[in-house]
């Protein structure tokens, strides 16, 4: 029995009565819960909004993610080969393009990553930082904002007579990536995006080229999700000689692994190819299949606060 | 008790609460044992995972614990987005896959220690071995369970050390073909919190 009660029920009725009055120890069990969450409550601390993608690419472009500190990803990016290319190349499955990068992440908001594609044999490099990260709480910020900013540098060699010195081969691409996560399922991203090209050969061409990319996520199962990404050309020499960039698809999760299988209209894997250089119609079967698998690796383990 | 009293709300509920606390105050110096609350926002949780593929391991120094000596009941919350993992991954695919912690950002447990005024009554004679009986809430499920640990007055603190196993199949946690050998079928889990005594002003006398 209750100590308190025993000891009650000597001193008399009334006692008795009171403590009868008084709720059950069940009662006294959650109120010492309700008491808890008060307390924890009203000093709530601030709480960042981690994983608004599952990877540091939405199909084509970056995500607003960047790896845990310490943390290297090996991204190996595909595309096959058109899919109203017929049935003599196998629908596109016969040709392809590859990219294959590895990223680092020097802190939890600074990620640095090197990349080899096939299209046009372009090296490319790129520095990532995770500016501003959505939070709730008692100082909340509704966005995270990732700023990118790439190189790439095309080695293919030319045929046409032109002489090129590498910085004529070398495009920048800046990014500033705004995301939010609505709920655990929904994620959508905005990317005002700027490629500068060193060198353009055509009659009006510009040298920079400005973009804006939507996309988003959309979770079906907690490691099966639908994404969407669409870069806007704003009107200029690009967009009347090239198509916007669009690309629909999924993420699969399976423990270290993420598989991003999709269709895009872009053959290119970086910012200034499926950006700057998209010529496919999606609508007309311009489709390429694609996929992007990354793996983490730890390198260096978080040290223990 | 002052607060459970409270919420039954009836219009004499002062008058009652006077007398209460009236009866507290003569009951006080026969009750010959410790009274009172002890709190903490900082308890410590690990957990231990061992399967032959990895082993993995997690700690979360943000446990808030309550502690009533005078009934022996005692209540933690861990909040779950807390633990820090030494892997980043790892932290990510357990917030996100595992535990939904956007769902059930707390895991709780609320008991009754078992034999409670003996074990109180020995309490200022050193260490006490104890079970406890509760519920414990995790990923939203919530299982009748019973503990064991230790129970400890150090300086005026009070000391709970307990170590246990859960299965996190018992808590709808669902692990992936693919991972099952990853993920230990049994996590063990090592809690160690010391309370401090709320100022007895609040809880006891006015």
């Amino acid at each position: 029995m209750h100590p308190l009660f025993s000891t009650l029920l000597k001193r008399g009725p009334l006692a008795a009565l009171l403590l009868a009055v008084a709720a059950p120890v069940a009662h006294a069990q959650s109120d010492l819960l309700g008491q808890l969450e008060q307390g924890q409550q009203k000093d709530e601390p601030t709480q960042l909004v981690e994983a608004t993608f599952k990877a540091t690419r939405l199909i084509n472009g970056h995500t607003v993610q960047t790896p845990g500190e310490g943390t290297m990803v090996f991204l190996i990016s595909h595309r096959f080969g058109a899919l109203n290319s017929g049935a003599y190349q196998f629908f596109g499955l016969d040709a392809a393009t590859l990219r294959l990068g590895f990223e680092y992440a020097l802190t939890d908001r600074l990620e640095i990553g090197v990349g080899r594609s096939s299209l046009d044999k372009t090296y490319d490099a790129f520095v990532k930082y995770k500016a501003i990260q959505q939070s709730v709480g008692s100082h909340s910020v509704p966005v995270t904002v990732t700023l990118l900013g790439s190189a790439a540098l095309s080695t293919t060699r030319y045929s046409d007579r032109i002489s090129r010195n590498a910085l004529d081969r070398t495009a920048y691409s800046y990014q500033a990536l705004i995301a939010r996560k609505f709920s655990s399922d929904l994620s959508l991203q905005l990317m005002p995006s700027l490629v500068h090209r060193n060198m353009v050969l055509n009659e009006g061409e510009k040298n920079d080229i400005y973009a804006l990319g939507v996309g988003g996520r959309y979770k079906l199962t907690r490691r099966f999700s639908l994404n969407a990404e669409y870069y806007y050309l704003f009107p200029g020499y690009t967009a009347d000689n090239y198509r916007n960039s669009l690309g629909l698809g999924v993420d699969i999760e399976t423990g270290g692994h993420i598989y991003q299988l999709h269709v895009t209209n872009s053959q290119g894997m970086i910012e200034k190819q499926f950006i700057g250089e998209t010529t496919g119609n999606f609508f007309k079967g311009d489709i390429f299949f694609g996929f992007n698998v990354s793996r983490n690796f730890t390198i260096k383990q978080r040290q223990r606060k | 008790m002052i607060g459970s009293l409270q919420s039954a709300g009836h219009g004499w509920a002062p008058l009652l609460r006077g007398l209460i606390l009236w009866l507290g105050g003569l009951l006080l110096p026969y009750a010959g044992l410790a009274q009172g609350k002890y709190m903490t926002k900082a308890g410590h949780l690990s957990f231990f995972s061992s399967s032959i593929m990895e082993d993995i391991e997690a700690r979360n120094d943000k446990i808030a614990a309550v502690f009533d000596l005078s009934g022996g009941q005692i209540a933690f919350a861990v909040p779950i987005r807390e633990f820090q993992f030494k892997r980043t991954l790892m932290q990510e695919h357990f917030n996100e896959n595992y535990m939904e912690s956007d769902k059930f950002p707390r895991a709780t447990f609320t008991g009754q220690i078992l034999n409670a005024p003996q074990v109180l009554k020995q309490l200022a004679a050193g260490t006490q071995n104890v079970e406890v009986e509760g519920n414990m809430t995790i990923h939203g499920v919530t299982r009748k369970v019973v503990v064991s640990g230790t129970l400890q007055l150090r300086d005026s603190q009070l000391v709970i050390f307990a170590y246990f196993n859960i299965a996190p199949a018992d808590y709808s946690i669902d692990v992936p073909l693919l991972v099952r050998e990853h993920i230990a079928k049994s996590v063990s889990v090592r809690l160690n919190i010391a309370c401090d005594p709320v100022s007895p002003a609040l809880t006891q006398q006015p």
